[in-house]
């Protein structure tokens, strides 16, 4: 039974790594950036929605879709003011890049909101569900039940729309796509757009799990770890590879002193990045001469 | 423009290209050897720490500016050299054996981290040293009987020759003769073929491979080296905070780490120390600004890593080839005067994957 609730409390702070590994898989696929700064938009998008939920009270429902699109359009804006000069640069300096944003944005939002950890106004906050003897609380649930819902949302999107078609077409080859008439700097800004919205979905999920406050987006470097497990580029790795960290996280935690608990993302990732570099869905090709 | 005619391929080797620089160098070295006699001990601190940032920085730029790999996780290689320097010195190890072992200590460590992170390339790497350093940071925590745990540990005093070392002077002139060691040896290092070897690694891997230069043998010899550079700041480091905390070395240190090298221009030793010069400078800076700046602002927490990241961004944006990159265009612009052309140093974009691969 210990187990079980283990599993549970596992997969549902999985899939927070999952959503923010999304983020990063996302742009990574679309653009050949990596945007170290995932963890940093979750944590505005918290932000925000706190804004909104709290300070002026609005119900939760607009709270959620008002949050998703602020930050869409920050998203985008970002892209068109910043990254879009950086097409074409090594990725490294991408990489220093949005570590630098990262920076910028946690002493942003310290200035507006403040260092102390806040709560949001949330309705999945606080209750608990039985199941013989299985303690699952509200927002486990609404954790669980938001991702799977936007990870069907983005497979329909991805594999039906026009538009998710153009952008897996622009993730394969840019320039091709570019000739055959898909706006490809368009598809980038919303590619940009689609991630900070998955990140601010992340963001309010997890709010009611970890209070909000400026430094809570450094659990996006367990999510990059957990994109690395999944293999990086594949959107499903990432969700597997979030619950994989999420499990293995609560079973060292019982079973390892404590503090193990901490790095076994870390250990996890070193392992798979020496006995299977290309992650469990492998998407890099081999190099070619 | 100055044109130096080779009469002997002895010129080739000499450190100094000319009669001017000669000068100009041996002009900062009195400069910066007699700056004591002048310099109020406060500032001697400070530039003691320049000269330790540009130790640490020589190694990152091994790494990062000549073989092209980029780590996260330096901070991790500063700590063990400060934590074995100190473990070493309480053992009664003396200062001019302990620093030798603490810096070959690292560079095991880092030979040994090398290994299997040499079949990663790009970000994987970045990735797998950031996870090396979070794990470092943990063993640290963890082992207290050498660590000290969360509660850290006293760094000994030290003396050299019977001079304690931890007078103001004392330091300033140990790590300046020690980076002025460390660069001259780099400078050296990247003349030999380990270096060209380096540099053709970063420039394609591919094409490197197909002359000969084993890949794996290459990295992990630039990542031991690197480590070892870092682990020798790290070293000296130790004796400038005095109390070594698990605290004092994080994620931040790393990016500071790097952001100084990017800053100060990858791919030039004279990088360093720009870089150093304004890693080491900007928090004085930043706290003189605080007095100026209204309180409203002033009052921000987390302005200082704020203002680093974006001037991060903008060096990245507008001179990624840092402050030696535009240097170099300076003094290009008067060199050339009537004739300069902006392309000369156009930035190289390429938008294809197959251009992306090297």
């Amino acid at each position: 039974m210990e187990i079980l609730q283990l599993l549970i409390i596992g997969v549902s702070q999985g899939c927070v790594y999952g959503l923010i590994a999304l983020g990063f898989v996302l742009i990574y696929k679309a653009t050949e950036m990596v945007n170290f700064a995932q963890g940093d938009m979750m944590m505005l998008g918290a932000f925000v929605a706190f804004s909104l939920a709290n300070l002026a009270g609005l119900p939760f429902v607009l709270v959620f879709a008002a949050t998703l699109l602020i930050m869409a359009v920050f998203g985008m804006a970002l892209e068109r003011g910043l990254l879009r000069s950086m097409i074409g640069e090594p990725p490294f300096a991408v990489l220093m890049l949005t570590i630098g944003l990262g920076f910028v944005i946690r002493a942003v939002a310290g200035a507006i909101w403040g260092n102390q950890p806040r709560a949001l106004d949330s309705p999945f906050a606080g209750g608990i569900v039985e199941i013989q003897g299985l303690i699952i609380g509200h927002e486990n649930i609404a954790i669980v039940v938001g991702t799977a819902l936007l990870c069907a949302a983005l497979y329909l999107f991805f594999r039906f729309t026009r538009l998710g078609i153009a952008m897996q077409a622009a993730s394969q080859n840019q320039l091709a796509a570019y000739y055959l008439g898909i706006p490809v700097k368009r598809v980038f800004s919303l590619v940009w757009a689609i991630s900070a919205a998955i990140a601010a979905a992340a963001g309010i999920l997890v709010a009611p799990v970890s209070l909000i406050d400026p430094l809570m987006g450094f659990v996006g470097i367990k999510a990059f770890a957990a994109a690395i497990v999944g293999g990086f580029g594949s959107l499903p790795g990432a969700i597997v590879g979030g619950l994989v960290i999420g499990i293995a996280e609560q079973f060292v935690y019982l079973f390892l002193p404590p503090g193990v608990s901490e790095v076994s993302a870390f250990v996890l990732l070193l392992a798979m990045l020496i006995v299977r570099p290309e992650g469990i869905f492998a998407t890099l090709q081999q190099k070619k001469v | 423009m100055r044109f130096v005619l080779k009469t002997n391929y002895g010129q080739d080797v000499n450190l100094f290209l000319h009669g001017g620089q000669r000068f100009w160098y041996g002009l900062l070295l009195a400069v910066v050897l007699l700056a004591p006699l002048v310099l109020d001990t406060f500032y001697l601190g400070e530039f003691a720490l320049v000269f330790i940032w540009a130790v640490a920085g020589t190694g990152l730029m091994i790494l990062v500016g000549y073989t092209g790999l980029v780590s996260l996780g330096h901070a991790a290689f500063l700590a063990i050299g400060a934590y074995a320097h100190t473990y070493f010195l309480t053992r009664g190890v003396p200062f001019v054996l302990s620093v030798p072992l603490a810096t070959l200590f690292c560079a095991v460590v880092g030979y040994a981290v090398g290994m299997p992170a040499l079949r990663m390339t790009g970000i994987y790497f970045a990735i797998a040293t950031l996870a090396f350093e979070r794990i470092s940071a943990f063993v640290i925590e963890h082992w207290e009987g050498v660590t000290g745990g969360h509660f850290g540990i006293r760094v000994p005093d030290a003396t050299v020759l019977g001079v304690n070392i931890d007078g103001p002077v004392g330091f300033y002139y140990i790590c300046f003769g020690v980076l002025a060691v460390s660069l001259l040896a780099t400078m050296n290092l990247l003349r030999s073929p380990t270096g060209r070897a380096f540099i053709a690694v970063r420039d394609s891997e591919v094409s490197a491979e197909s002359m000969g230069i084993n890949l794996a043998r290459t990295k992990c010899t630039a990542f031991a080296l690197s480590a070892a550079f870092t682990g020798l700041a790290g070293s000296l480091f130790a004796h400038k905070i005095g109390y070594l905390a698990p605290d004092a070395f994080t994620v931040q240190t790393s990016i500071q780490l790097l952001l100084m090298v990017v800053v100060g221009g990858l791919g030039s030793l004279q990088g360093i120390v720009y870089g150093a010069i304004f890693l080491g400078l900007l928090p004085q800076a930043i706290a003189f600004a605080r007095d100026v700046l209204p309180q409203r602002i002033a009052e921000i927490p987390g302005l200082e890593p704020g203002i680093f990241g974006l001037i991060l961004i903008l060096f990245l944006v507008f001179e990624p080839l840092g402050i030696h990159g535009r240097w170099v265009k300076i003094r290009t612009w008067f060199d050339e005067f009537p004739l300069y052309r902006k392309a000369t140093y156009k930035r190289q974009r390429s938008y294809l994957r197959t251009e992306r691969v090297r």
